[in-house]
């Protein structure tokens, strides 16, 4: 029998902060990524293959679910490549002052949004 | 002769070889840190060259994968990208999934979805640059 105990350090009672946020999101983004090439994986194989296979995977991809599920991934490949940046420049031990944590943090939520943005644009505008 | 100035528990062959209780030491960290630095320009360039042909064609996009450097870019990617995510996913099942065989077993699941998806990428690259124009 498994007790219902809080869970340590009482997540939920924390008031979100810029840090802790950002630091899910890149775990989020992360595992969203490794499931998600799936499609990247059957893409390449259906261009692989080729003909009519690929031009059923195609109009999948073009159809505006799938248009939305690739900006999907856009975002979190750009916020995961950005984050992922901040994260190896800590590990060369710079940046790590809190002023430093959040400025980083900004930048990184600044790259985010253009690609967005960016990508919005391309998939659904252009 | 025993060192009074140190009162760990661990043995002086366990601290000589620097495993720690991981019984890996850092590899796994490093090997994180290693993959993430390779995907930089990796990740940058295929996204650069994937946006030129932005249209999807067939023929486009099998083009711009079977030029050389580019079929090699992409499998570096494929390669180190999925060795990452495979590293990644096992911190995150580790971390949430307390049930020691569940985890085994979802660690042991993920680890071949993970090598089988970059198998069937990488050898859909070789295929696609093998095959071009034939």
């Amino acid at each position: 029998m498994t007790a219902k105990r809080p869970l340590s350090p009482h997540l939920m009672i924390y008031r979100p902060q810029l840090t802790s946020m950002m630091s899910i999101t890149h775990r989020l983004t992360g595992v969203a990524l490794g499931l998600g090439s799936l499609f990247f994986v059957w893409w390449l194989v259906a261009l692989a293959h080729g003909g009519a296979y690929y031009d059923l995977i195609r109009s999948i991809a073009e159809h505006a679910l799938g248009r939305l599920v690739l900006l999907g991934f856009f975002v979190a490949v750009s916020y995961h490549l950005a984050n992922g940046i901040r994260h190896l420049f800590w590990d060369f031990g710079i940046g790590l002052s809190l002023q430093g944590v959040y400025r980083g943090g900004y930048v990184v939520l600044f790259v985010a949004a253009i690609a967005t943005i960016g990508g919005a644009y391309l998939l659904f505008f252009a | 002769m025993t060192d009074h100035s140190n009162p760990s528990m661990r043995s002086a062959l366990g601290r000589a070889k620097g495993l720690g209780s991981s019984r890996s030491g850092v590899s796994h960290w490093w090997m994180q840190r290693l993959t993430a630095m390779g995907m930089v320009p990796l990740v940058l360039y295929c996204l650069i060259g994937f946006l030129c042909f932005a249209d999807a064609s067939e023929a486009a996009a099998r083009s711009w994968i079977a030029q050389p450097f580019n079929s090699v870019a992409l499998i570096l990617l494929l390669g180190t990208g999925f060795y990452h995510a495979a590293l990644g996913l096992q911190v995150v099942i580790e971390d949430y999934i307390s049930i020691e065989s569940r985890k085994i077993l979802m660690l042991a699941f993920m680890k071949m979805m993970m090598t089988a998806f970059a198998v069937f990428s990488i050898y859909s690259v070789l295929l696609i640059t093998l095959t071009n124009g034939a």
